[in-house]
């Protein structure tokens, strides 16, 4: 079974367009494994990246982004805090500029989309909202020092 | 070294571990920004101090030159080495570095953005007298018709965006050429972010030689011998050797001048590499492209000229003029090295992510194994596949073939698939001892 580019193209297309969130094609000297966008289904270990074993190179079609992920939102087993990870890594502020108050202290109630700090990448301001409703029970991160990925910013007395 | 203190290691797996060790012999300090996955490579692990650049895939890690200067800047690293492969050859990242007051380890973005054109770097060949094939940027079909009788099927379609055997496709006649064009330009518009394709002639019978230079910031440029890397599938290399077997005398030494002549007329800096195609019924060579970076198959040239690279990259990135003279470049004995991956060979290539249950590859004074990986190591689905290179020098190439074998009979892993097999038979293949390979003979002989 020979498959010409356009033929490749157009099952992509047609996969695009539907439901599925991940697909299998084997017949004789062909097999084909798709799984679509940044989505995490499937545990079969394979590439999540669309892959073609047979002539035709596909590259991922424009308009199916790879989902942003973010980090995971730890429960801390002792004491039922959850943690606040930085969602990129880049320079931690606790204010909107020097001299102003900060976002949130120790104490402070906040809702998912209340704006806990800015991270700064190459000069660009990012403001991180707090993923979760509750009380700052803890500001674990310097100000002004480098975050990494996924590390926790702050920690929060979750609403019960 | 004088400026350069703290180095910034923006990559992954065997090369991000070589680097270390490279500034490690320096007594440079060293940070390496990994992905989440990679928190506890071998690399972050024997680095002074590792920082998590961001989630897994690489477009949000390993490929945002953002955080990799922001990285660097937050550890109060000096410079950055970019390895092979991700940002190695991003003009962006080498500008955002200098803007930012840190050392690139290589070439200024100049001159990486003119070797990324792949027709520029072209016209820059033909300038400097460097043979090129016959070829020519196309803009539309009936143009490219045009173009292609001049230049005679089959042919290359070629992004000028792409390189490392990316981006490229084979049109036999004017119907395929038909066919493929509109994809090809979307492709490489998606791929590269530059649609622009030319038509090149396509050598039937051909071999892959490169030719290894060194260039420091004070206009001095030498070449460190060459490499044959003519045993790939689908344009990637699979073994790589050096010296390249069966060529004349008077060929290597024309070769290897045109890859400094055109190193030289480029302004080039730091190690680099300039590749060829060889016409092995002709004997005619063509220059195909020049790397900015150092190459996954360098420690073939450092076997055989007892040099290391990326020791060399850090010096000259550091201002120092090379230590050694052309005079001084000696080659001695014959290196091969075989890439071993973690993929299907049976299934079509298809990579073989997962965890290692075994992992185990000889300790032997001949042989060199760079890799990353150890018992229970993951091989994440993110990235490439390779799980490491065996390098053996001998004194010529029959005893490295062996000796490789053996090794290659020794290596033992479970948990994912491997290429093993596939190298054993190349390997022991009556073409590849007789120095008869060419570029399209894995597909066509073996696979």
């Amino acid at each position: 079974m020979a498959l010409s580019a356009e033929d490749v193209r157009e099952i992509l297309r047609i996969i695009d367009e539907s439901d599925l969130t991940e697909l299998q094609i084997e017949t004789e000297g062909f097999s084909l494994h798709v799984r679509k966008g940044g989505g995490e289904a499937g545990g079969s270990g394979r590439p999540r990246a669309r892959s073609v074993s047979q002539g035709a190179e596909v590259g991922r079609p424009s308009g199916a982004p790879e989902a942003p992920a973010s980090p995971p939102t730890p429960e801390d087993e002792r004491d039922g805090l959850v943690t606040i990870p930085a969602p990129m890594l880049g320079t931690f502020y606790r204010a909107e500029a020097p001299g102003q108050p900060p976002f949130v202290e120790v104490g402070r109630r906040v809702e998912p989309d209340t704006i806990v700090c800015i991270i700064e990448v190459m000069k660009m301001m990012n403001s991180v909202p707090a993923g979760v409703s509750g009380t700052i029970a803890e500001v674990v991160a310097e100000n002004a020092e480098l975050v990494e990925y996924g590390e926790p910013l702050f920690r929060v007395e979750p609403e019960t | 070294m004088k400026h350069i203190h703290r180095v910034f290691v923006a990559n992954r797996g065997e090369i991000a571990l070589r680097i270390v060790n490279a500034c490690e012999e320096l007594g440079l300090e060293t940070v390496v920004g990994t992905s989440d996955v990679d928190r506890n490579g071998l690399a972050a692990r024997r680095a002074d101090r590792s920082v998590c650049i961001g989630p897994a895939p690489a477009a949000q890690s390993y490929l945002r030159d953002d955080l990799v200067v922001q990285a660097a800047l937050g550890t109060e690293c000096d410079a950055i080495h970019p390895g092979y492969g991700f940002l190695s050859e991003s003009p962006k990242l080498a500008s955002r570095a200098r803007e930012n007051g840190l050392t690139f380890v290589g070439p200024p973005a100049e001159v990486i953005a003119l070797s990324g054109d792949k027709l520029r770097a072209r016209e820059e060949a033909a300038q400097a007298g460097v043979p090129i094939l016959p070829g020519e940027q196309v803009e539309s079909a009936a143009q490219a018709d045009e173009v292609a009788q001049r230049i005679g099927y089959p042919l290359l379609v070629k992004a000028a965006g792409g390189g490392g055997g990316r981006g490229i496709k084979l049109a036999r006649d004017a119907d395929e050429l038909d066919a493929l064009l509109s994809l090809a330009r979307s492709e490489a518009g998606a791929a590269f972010g530059d649609e622009r394709l030319y038509l090149e002639r396509f050598i039937a019978a051909a071999r892959h030689v490169e030719v290894q230079i060194a260039a420091d910031a004070h206009g001095d440029v030498v070449h460190l011998g060459e490499r044959d890397c003519s045993v790939q599938r689908r344009y990637q290399k699979v073994i790589e050797e050096a010296p390249a077997p069966v060529l004349e005398p008077a060929t290597r030494d024309a070769i290897r001048g045109a890859a400094v002549t055109f190193a030289q007329a480029i302004g080039y800096q730091n190690l680099g590499t300039v590749e060829f195609v060889l016409d092995t019924d002709t004997g005619e060579y063509y220059f195909l492209e020049i790397n900015c970076r150092i190459q996954v198959e360098h420690p073939v040239t450092e076997a055989v000229t007892g040099r290391d690279l990326v020791v060399l990259q850090l010096q000259i990135a550091d201002g120092e003029p090379l230590n050694f003279t052309q005079d001084e470049v000696t080659i001695d004995g014959h290196a091969i090295e075989c890439r071993l991956n973690a993929e299907d060979v049976a299934h079509g290539f298809m990579p073989s992510p997962g965890t290692l249950s075994l992992f185990a590859v000889p300790d032997w004074p001949q042989l060199r194994v760079d890799s990353h990986l150890f018992p229970g190591a993951v091989i994440p689905p993110y990235y490439d596949s390779l799980m490491a290179k065996l390098i053996v020098r001998a004194d010529d190439r029959d005893s490295a073939i062996d000796v490789l074998l053996d090794a290659l009979e020794d290596v033992d892993v479970e948990g994912v698939e491997t290429n093993r097999t596939l190298l054993i038979s190349v390997l022991g293949h009556d073409d590849f001892r007789r120095g008869a390979v060419t570029t399209d003979w894995l597909e066509r002989a073996i696979v």
